[in-house]
């Protein structure tokens, strides 16, 4: 599966002229609201005819305004999840998740039976399957609104910020589905999210009115400071750690690059590989190895640049033998620390957050 | 019913066979004018809608001459469709016309409403699934609006039982042809001693109407609870 687009649409004073591709796993869009993600990802499943470009579906065009070519949306083989579900209130939660499969390829009916409990169990929706959509809580809506859309057997799945209408609780309720569908179908995410980027993104496009600024690998585009501007708060780097051993003390060891890293217990085993989000307000910077500090774990870096923000801050990037990660301080700090590209210091972490399911590297799953 | 007599029997006889094909046969033409009115947007929709909605505001006998001169005998439409062996002058068939189109409008504007009340959203959301346009107005809009399409055909049931004027002056007031309950009400008014037929009619549409208002609300709830699912 591959995607690729390269559109043009002008609506009102709004210009979107965006080009990017999808590689497989989870593509998020990703930009502040009114950047175009919308737009875009309609443009992909159908429901909007851009004025012009050509967006191409595994080797096919059905999009070309070229050759006229605009394939509807039925016959583009999408499932597409919506922010508010939009499950169908006339139809049980059973027909709802059918719904596709009349109009999807045949298949054996052995077949399609295990698949339909595959995806139901996977999902946790046994219980509901009686049930009408009004019945359902928001996270149940869209637990089911995945099931449908992975049922229609797309080639490709389309999220336009499905967990946006969810409290905290849902969206970590939600949140590891998409994770497991990482290997199944490629999926294009889109969100304005910073840590639903960080923990899903296999590749990441970032957009800003209308332009894509920035694309490429999750771990590379997170890191890069020029995207900061997007979503400073939450801009960091996101690193894979490998689970070394649990110590008795509650805290499980990983190795970072080679560097220890000690956090509260992990739920994976040894030897299984972690995705960790470092946060850029979370590190400290210090030149000399600091001791006698509170905080376990510390990394030697060098400075790769140093870029004032707008206000007092700077965000600093550092290279690490686990890879790049971002670091906020102020910028009166930085000339206190000399900090200039190629300065040795340390990186003291205060918090880590790791993605609760094992889901393998960006490289790994490109192969 | 032994208390009708046979006159009064052939007139509600009539009556019941006039507004069922009016209904019936008016019902997909008002789904898709409904459809065009409530989804589309296009030059003369302005128009297109004031003509739906003329005999809701002409006088029925305005309306029922109109139809003389169009599908009279001498008509452009009735000329054209007599060889065809389709003729509406001075038949029941006629009264169906009339009747029909005199409902029309209030059959319009009752599924209108409910189309209006469709989400989009779901229709996009089945197209993305692999439904062509028919299938998703198959499954996904019909089903919805079904609400509103039970209450415009009782609505347009019920106007073309009573319709008068326009089938008066289209298609006369033969016994037996065209007079249906309405007509039969009046004629009776007209002659000496028949107060008791004109009232056994009277009491007869109260019943006809009160019953199909009744189905379709008891119809409408049972409909409208499969659709919200509550």
């Amino acid at each position: 599966m591959s995607l690729q687009v390269a559109i043009t649409h002008r609506q009102g004073t709004f210009t979107l002229d965006a080009a990017f591709e999808a590689p497989p796993g989870i593509t998020v869009l990703f930009g502040r609201s009114g950047s175009g993600k919308t737009t875009l990802i309609n443009a992909v499943a159908g429901l909007q005819r851009p004025q012009a470009g050509r967006i191409v579906l595994d080797g096919q065009a059905v999009f070309d305004s070229a050759k006229g070519v605009f394939l509807p949306p039925h016959r583009r083989r999408l499932g597409y999840v919506f922010q508010e579900g939009r499950l169908f209130p006339h139809l049980s939660v059973r027909q709802n998740l059918t719904y596709g499969r009349w109009f999807a390829p045949r298949r054996a009916r052995g077949a399609e039976a295990a698949e339909f409990d595959r995806i139901v169990e996977m999902l946790g929706i046994g219980p509901l399957l009686e049930r009408r959509p009004a019945a359902l809580s928001g996270g149940e809506k869209q637990r089911v609104a995945i099931g449908r859309a992975l049922l229609a057997r797309p080639g490709l799945i389309l999220a336009d910020e499905p967990l946006a209408a969810l409290d905290e609780a849902r969206k970590s309720e939600i949140l590891p589905y998409f994770e497991r569908l990482r290997g199944e179908v490629p999926i294009l995410y889109v969100s304005h999210s910073a840590a639903e980027v960080a923990r899903l993104a296999t590749t990441i496009v970032v957009l800003d009115q209308g332009r894509v600024i920035r694309q490429g690998p999750a771990a590379e585009v997170l890191a890069d400071p020029a995207v900061t501007p997007m979503g400073a708060r939450a801009a960091g780097a996101l690193l894979v750690a490998t689970v070394l051993r649990h110590h008795a003390d509650g805290l499980s060891e990983l190795d970072l690059g080679g560097v220890p890293l000690f956090l509260p217990r992990v739920a994976q085993a040894p030897g299984s590989r972690l995705r960790l989000r470092i946060a850029a307000h979370d590190v400290i910077l210090s030149r000399a190895r600091p001791e006698g500090l509170s905080a376990l774990n510390i990394l030697p870096a060098t400075v790769h640049e140093v870029r004032p923000g707008d206000g007092p801050g700077a965000i600093v990037s550092l290279d690490t033998a686990a890879g790049r990660m971002l670091a906020r301080i102020t910028r009166r700090s930085a000339q206190a620390l000399e900090l200039a590209p190629g300065v040795a210091c340390h990186a003291i972490l205060k918090s880590v957050a790791v993605a609760p399911e094992d889901i393998g590297t960006p490289q790994e799953r490109a192969t | 019913m032994d208390w009708l007599g046979p006159e009064e029997w052939q007139a509600v006889a009539l009556s019941l066979k006039v507004a069922i094909w009016a209904t019936l046969v008016s019902l997909p033409l008002g789904i898709l004018a409904a459809h065009v009115l409530s989804r589309r947007d296009f030059p003369g929709k302005a128009l297109l809608n004031g003509i739906i909605h003329l005999p809701l505001i002409l006088p029925p006998v305005v309306t029922g001459y109109l139809l003389l001169l169009g599908f009279g005998p001498r008509g452009p439409v009735g000329a054209l469709l007599e060889p065809l062996g389709i003729v509406f002058a001075f038949r029941w068939t006629g009264a169906a016309l009339a009747a029909g189109i005199m409902a029309f409008p209030l059959m319009v504007r009752a599924i209108r409403l409910s189309f209006d009340a469709v989400d989009p959203r779901l229709e996009q959301a089945a197209a993305t699934l692999g439904a062509s346009r028919v299938w998703v107005f198959m499954t996904v809009t019909l089903p919805l609006i079904l609400p509103g399409v039970l209450a415009g055909a009782v609505l347009a049931f019920a106007k073309a039982m009573g319709e008068f004027g326009a089938t008066i002056t289209f298609v006369s007031n033969i016994p037996g042809q065209t007079q249906t309950l309405p007509s039969a009400i009046y004629t009776f008014l007209q002659v000496p001693g028949g107060e008791a037929s004109a009232m056994r009619l009277v009491l007869v549409s109260i019943v006809i109407a009160m019953g199909a208002l009744l189905a379709s609300e008891v119809l409408a709830r049972r409909v409208q609870q499969r659709v919200s699912g509550a």
